[in-house]
Parts: C-alpha cells; sequence; structure tokens
C-alpha cells in the first residue's frame, strides 16, 4: 500500500488543484471566464493556472456570460471539455437558455448523438455583505432541470474529489462553491482519488435527529450539532454533495434512524432544495418519523446589505440548534 | 469591408456534375418540405413545421461550400440545412413523424434534428439559441486544429438576441473559423423585419470588424462563390465571417399559418414565386449555358419523387419508441 500523505488545504486550493491535476492529464480540458488567466478570479481560486497551462487553456473572456457559456457548450460537444467560471453564482440567470435549453438537452434531444461534458463552477453563499445581487444561492434552479447535474462540495477533501468526477463527466454539471469557505481549511491527501456523485456523506453519526445540510450548512449543522450534544441530543449530519444525482437511500435510512429530521440549505426556503429533499424523507421514512420533517432556508427576501438584516435571512447554528431541540421536545 | 455581390459570374468553379448535384439537392428540399406540408394537412405529423420552401439556394449554396465534417447549427426552419448538410430523407421523415429510426430516435422532432456523421450540430426552437454553439464548434475545431469551419443559419428574426452580439465580439477576438449565415426571408413569424431591425444589418457584424457580405439568396451560385470565399479564408485562419442571404419563404411561418394578407400581400408572394424562384432561375442558367436540358430535370424530378415517396413510406412504417425510452439519453 501506498502510505497517504494528507495535507491540510483551503477549499479554494483544492478546486484549483482538482483543476490543474485534470487539466495535466487531459490536454481537452479548459477554462472560460472573466478574469480567470491572470488574476485567477476575484477570489484567487485559479491563481498560477495560467502560468502553468498558458492563455490556450486558462481564457480571459469578455463579461459575456451566455456568449462564452455558449461557446462552451458547442466546445463541450465538439471534442474540448471546458470549465465555465462564473464569477457569482448569480449571474446563472445570464447562463439560463444555454444552460437549461442548451446543454441540458442536447443529448436527450439529439436521443444520445451528442454528448456535452462541460462543468460550470458558480458560487453561492450569503454572508460577505454584498448586497442582493451578489449573496444568492441559486443550485435549487439547475437541479430542477433534467440533464444536468449539481454538485455542492462543502470540505477541501469534498470538493476535490467531486470536482474531478465532475470533469470527467460526460454530461453538463453545475458546481456550486460557497464564497465563504474559500479559505476554509481541511485534511486533503496526496494521492489521487475522485468522489462519485450521488453518494451522501455521513459528516457526524448520531441518533436522535438527522440534519441533512449542504454547502455552507454542513459547518453550520456540525456547528448545531455540537451544542445538542451539550443537552444530550445526538444529531447525525448528512451532506448529500450532489442535489442531483440525490442519494435518497442514504438520508431516507438516517431518518429512519433517528425518526426525526431537518433539512438545512442556503437557497431561497420556499420551492427550494429543502422542498424537494424533506419530500424525499417524508415519503421515504414516513411510518418511522416522529414529527413532521422541518426545513430551514434563505428567508423569502432579496439579501439585504445591512450586516444584522442579512444575517437574520440565512439559517445559522442557534436557528438549526433550537428547531432541533424544538423537535425532540427538550427545554 | 461591407461589399455586396449580386449575380455570380462563372460558373464558381464547380462542374457539372456537382452543379446538377446542387440542382437535385434544392429540388430534394423542395419536394421533402412539400410532403412534410401533405402530412401535415392530413394530419399524420403532429408539432409544428415551419417549411423552407423558397429559400432552398441558401441551404445548398451554404452547404456545397462545406466539407462533410465542417460543423452547421440549424433553426426551427431546418429541414433545409439538415438535408442540404448530407442527412437522409427517411430519417429525417422518421424523426419529424418521432419514429425510433428517425435522427434523435423520436426525441427531437422537426425542430431538433441533429447528426453528427454530417456535422450537423443540432437545429434550435430557441430562436437565435445556437449563435453560441456554432462559435463554440470553432473554438474547438480551433484548438484542436481540425481546420473545420462551423456554420450559423438563423433567420433575420435573431438579430434580435443578445447572444449575437456577444459571441460576435468573441468570435472576432479569438479569430474563430465562424460564418454566421443571416436567412433574410423578410418576416419574423408575422411581422416584417423593418418593423424589428434598426440600421443596416451589415454594419452590426462590420462594428466587430467582422466581414460581412450580402448576397441573392436566391441564387444558388452566387451564394456558393461568397460561401466558398468566406469559408476558404475561415479554413486558413482569417476567423469569422457574416453573410446575409436575402429570400423569401413562399409558405406561411409554420404550416398553419395560411391566412397571411394581414402581413404580407399575395401579389408579393406571387412576384418571389415567378420570379425568383431559386430552383428555376439555376435550371434556366444551367439550360442557357448547355450544361443541361429539360429531360434531365424532368428525370431528376421523377428520381427525386420516388426517392422522397419511399422516404415518407419509410417514416410513416416505421416503429414509435417504446415507452421504455423515455428515460434513456437524459445522461451520457
Ligand atoms: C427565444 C425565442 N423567442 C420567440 C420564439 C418564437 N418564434 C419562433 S420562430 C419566430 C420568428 C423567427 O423569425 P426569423 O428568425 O426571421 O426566422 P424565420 O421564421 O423567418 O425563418 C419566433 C418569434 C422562439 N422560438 N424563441
Amino acid at each position: 500500500m501506498p502510505e497517504v500523505t494528507v495535507r491540510e488545504m483551503t477549499l479554494g486550493e483544492a478546486v484549483r488543484e482538482a483543476l490543474a491535476e485534470e487539466m495535466r492529464r487531459d490536454p481537452r480540458v479548459c477554462i472560460l471566464g472573466e478574469d480567470v488567466a491572470e488574476a485567477g478570479t476575484p477570489f484567487k481560486v485559479l491563481s498560477g493556472l495560467v502560468q502553468e497551462f498558458g492563455k490556450t487553456r486558462v481564457i480571459d473572456t469578455p463579461i459575456s456570460e451566455a456568449g462564452f457559456t455558449g461557446i462552451a457548450v458547442g466546445a463541450a460537444m465538439t471534442g474540448l471539455r471546458p470549465v465555465v467560471d462564473i464569477m457569482f453564482g448569480d449571474f446563472i440567470t445570464l447562463t439560463m437558455d444555454q444552460m437549461v435549453n442548451q446543454a441540458a438537452k442536447v443529448h436527450y434531444m439529439s436521443g444520445g448523438a451528442w454528448k456535452v461534458p462541460m462543468v460550470m463552477r458558480a458560487t453561492l453563499g450569503a454572508g460577505r455583505r454584498s448586497g442582493a445581487q451578489h449573496s444568492q444561492s441559486l443550485h435549487a434552479w439547475f437541479s430542477h432541470i433534467p440533464g444536468l447535474k449539481v454538485v455542492l462540495p462543502s470540505t477541501p477533501y469534498d470538493a476535490k474529489g467531486l470536482m474531478k468526477t465532475a470533469i470527467r463527466d460526460d454530461n453538463p454539471v453545475i458546481f456550486f462553491e460557497d464564497k465563504m469557505m474559500f479559505t476554509f481549511k481541511g485534511p486533503v491527501p496526496t494521492e489521487e482519488y475522485t468522489i462519485p456523485f450521488g453518494v451522501a456523506d455521513i459528516k457526524r453519526e448520531g441518533d436522535d435527529i438527522t440534519i441533512v445540510a449542504t454547502s455552507s450548512m454542513v459547518q453550520v449543522a456540525l456547528g448545531a450539532a455540537s451544542l445538542l450534544e451539550g443537552i444530550g441530543i445526538s444529531a447525525e449530519v448528512i451532506d448529500p454533495r450532489t442535489t442531483w444525482p440525490l442519494d435518497e437511500k442514504t438520508l431516507i435510512e438516517s431518518a429512519k434512524k433517528t425518526s426525526r429530521a431537518i433539512v438545512v440549505d442556503e437557497g431561497y426556503e420556499r420551492y427550494g432544495v429543502t422542498a424537494e429533499i424533506a419530500s424525499v424523507i417524508a415519503t421515504g421514512a414516513f411510518y418511522d418519523l416522529d414529527a413532521p420533517v422541518k426545513r430551514i432556508g434563505a428567508m423569502h427576501v432579496p439579501i439585504p446589505f445591512s450586516s444584522p438584516l442579512e444575517d437574520a435571512t440565512i439559517p445559522s447554528e442557534h436557528t438549526v440548534f433550537e428547531a432541533a431541540r424544538a423537535m425532540c421536545k427538550r427545554s | 469591408m461591407t461589399t455586396v455581390t449580386n449575380q455570380s459570374k462563372a460558373h464558381s468553379g464547380l462542374g457539372t456534375e456537382q452543379l446538377l448535384s446542387m440542382y437535385r439537392q434544392m429540388v430534394t428540399i423542395r419536394l421533402f418540405e412539400e410532403q412534410v406540408n401533405e402530412l401535415y394537412t392530413r394530419a399524420l405529423m403532429p408539432g409544428l413545421a415551419h417549411l423552407y420552401i423558397g429559400e432552398e439556394a441558401v441551404a445548398v449554396g451554404i452547404c456545397a461550400a462545406l466539407h462533410r465534417d465542417d460543423y452547421i447549427t440549424s433553426t426551427h426552419r431546418g429541414h433545409g440545412h439538415c438535408l442540404a448538410k448530407g442527412a437522409a430523407p427517411d430519417r429525417m421523415f422518421a424523426e419529424l413523424l418521432g419514429k425510433e429510426a428517425g435522427y434523435c430516435r423520436g426525441k427531437g422532432g422537426s425542430m431538433h434534428i441533429a447528426d453528427p456523421t454530417s456535422g450537423n450540430l443540432g437545429a434550435n426552437a430557441i430562436v437565435g439559441g445556437s449563435m453560441g454553439i456554432a462559435a463554440g464548434a470553432a473554438f474547438s475545431a480551433k484548438n484542436l486544429g481540425t481546420k473545420r469551419v462551423a456554420v450559423c443559419f438563423f433567420g433575420e428574426g435573431a438579430l434580435g438576441q443578445g447572444l449575437l452580439y456577444e459571441v460576435m465580439n468573441l468570435a472576432r477576438l479569438w479569430d474563430l473559423p465562424v460564418i454566421y449565415v443571416c436567412e433574410n426571408n423578410l418576416y419574423n413569424e408575422y411581422t416584417h423585419f423593418s418593423e424589428t431591425t434598426a440600421g443596416d444589418i451589415l454594419a452590426r457584424p462590420a462594428a466587430f470588424g467582422i466581414p460581412a457580405e450580402s448576397v441573392d439568396g436566391q441564387d444558388v451560385r452566387a451564394v456558393y462563390a461568397t460561401a466558398r470565399r468566406l469559408v476558404d479564408a475561415a479554413r486558413s485562419g482569417k476567423g469569422p465571417a457574416f453573410l446575409l442571404c436575402n429570400t423569401y419563404r413562399y409558405r406561411g411561418h409554420h404550416v398553419g399559418d395560411v391566412n397571411r394578407e394581414y402581413y404580407r400581400p399575395k401579389q408579393e408572394e406571387q412576384r418571389w414565386m415567378t420570379e425568383r424562384d431559386p430552383i428555376k432561375l439555376f435550371g434556366d442558367w444551367l439550360i442557357g449555358q448547355n450544361l443541361a436540358n429539360k429531360a434531365q430535370f424532368d428525370e431528376i424530378l421523377l428520381q427525386v419523387k420516388s426517392e422522397i415517396e419511399a422516404a415518407v413510406e419509410f417514416g410513416i412504417k416505421a416503429a414509435y419508441p417504446g415507452t421504455d425510452q423515455v428515460e434513456e439519453n437524459i445522461y451520457a
């Protein structure tokens, strides 16, 4: 057995390492986006890549999200494996036709004749005091569309392994990174690994309540779980890691075991990811549940700028803790 | 930068055999579309059908300048493009009728014919929807050094879509081998293009530094000659081009659009059909040049007729896909 060496790195570094490794492995992989080359994106996630791979593979585009996303769709159909960078997830609105009506449907509409192996990297998450157009978590929109896959990494380890899988996937994959977690550190092995889509990860085992959490909300859920431990409640925290494909089995089994479930996601609560997952659990674990499944998402308001207001709109350790405590009927 | 090519003068370097094959293709598209109309009126064809009748010289002239592995993207009015690029009428009909033997196994239909073997990246039912895809195919052609060229067909109505201006800017910046072929058939659905299009169309690509020309879209030789020049330039690394083809659709926006007088006069339709018919113009020229005679045309007509009849029959007799296939091909 080769020795497994583990380093600490940030989520941003893990994404970059995955991209670099895949670009070394496969010359068809290229990156397109605004300020991706010398600038390495405003979040510096791509720093250094242009130096290694040159400007023909790390390509600065004009501020034309629909244009370069469309180019990526066509390039993916004809032999490249592009990764497009959408700086702020809020800007996916500008790419909607290319992703929803083109990328997602080409394979199906052509009866399997064409494939679209592309990745869209986008960000999500509030908390940066960036206002209503730079703070949203819009991953539910793409999760709604057949033909797309949606990835929500919550740790550097997951980010690296899932990004490598995304690049190797023959379908359009949207990879959402939480802006606030780019500097979040965690262990990442030096050895090559990938993480399959549709496999949830149990981030913490527990018996009394299941907390399903995505992306930015995984750390919130783990924080709440520690608080709950203090009052004698054992919480299990599960991260689906991909909203589509969705590992329904693991979610249902955990809920059956604990008999209570809360779903936490940073997207708008109404009609959101939490609704879908809650429905999966309510249907699959119905006879084992002691309480209705609880959903916690962003409030149904444009994300406000003012700090106290913004903080009020997003689920916190405290809100999750209180919800779990109430469900377990502890005071 | 902006020039107008009115009439092609010479044979454009085409031999008699190629000229006759182009003639035959135009007849094939015409008869194919007449069959579509027939199927539709007999309620045998579901959905929508946008006929290409009247515009045949554009698809045939452009595609004659392309290699089989060059790329095209097409539109809701796409049957002519697909046929001219090399699709077979039988599998086209099968697709139009939703049959498994169709190009998309029945999942695409009239507005979504796609065929990798003839470089057809797909027809698109979003007006302007494939402008980025065509540029993307040109991007990978350039990147992978395949020397392929991509042609993006679109109607003048798609000039209203912002995506065009994003991708023309990108195509020029990156010198992508993509040709934007605007088929101006005068109407965006039921509205004359002059009511929706400000300024000079050719000034738009010209503003990006993209060579822009216009051509008589009823003259297949002129279309071919111009396309040939633009395609060769793109193939040799000179980047994108824009070609405005002035043409006319004889029929309704779609087959159900029968009463059209509220948006265009019957006399206008008559004039185009009698004076500007692309098949007649080309046929007259071929005869005038002693390159063909009436008997040959009759022979071609007969052959194409029976080919189309066989193709329709193939489509009608073909089986529907089993419903077990409904969840196939969502993901690769
Ligand atoms: C984005 C979008 N908007 C509207 C439509 C509805 N629509 C279908 S065809 C058409 C007119 C297109 O005109 P043009 O591009 O000139 O093509 P033509 O039909 O004349 O060939 C419209 C508005 C559509 N399919 N897609």
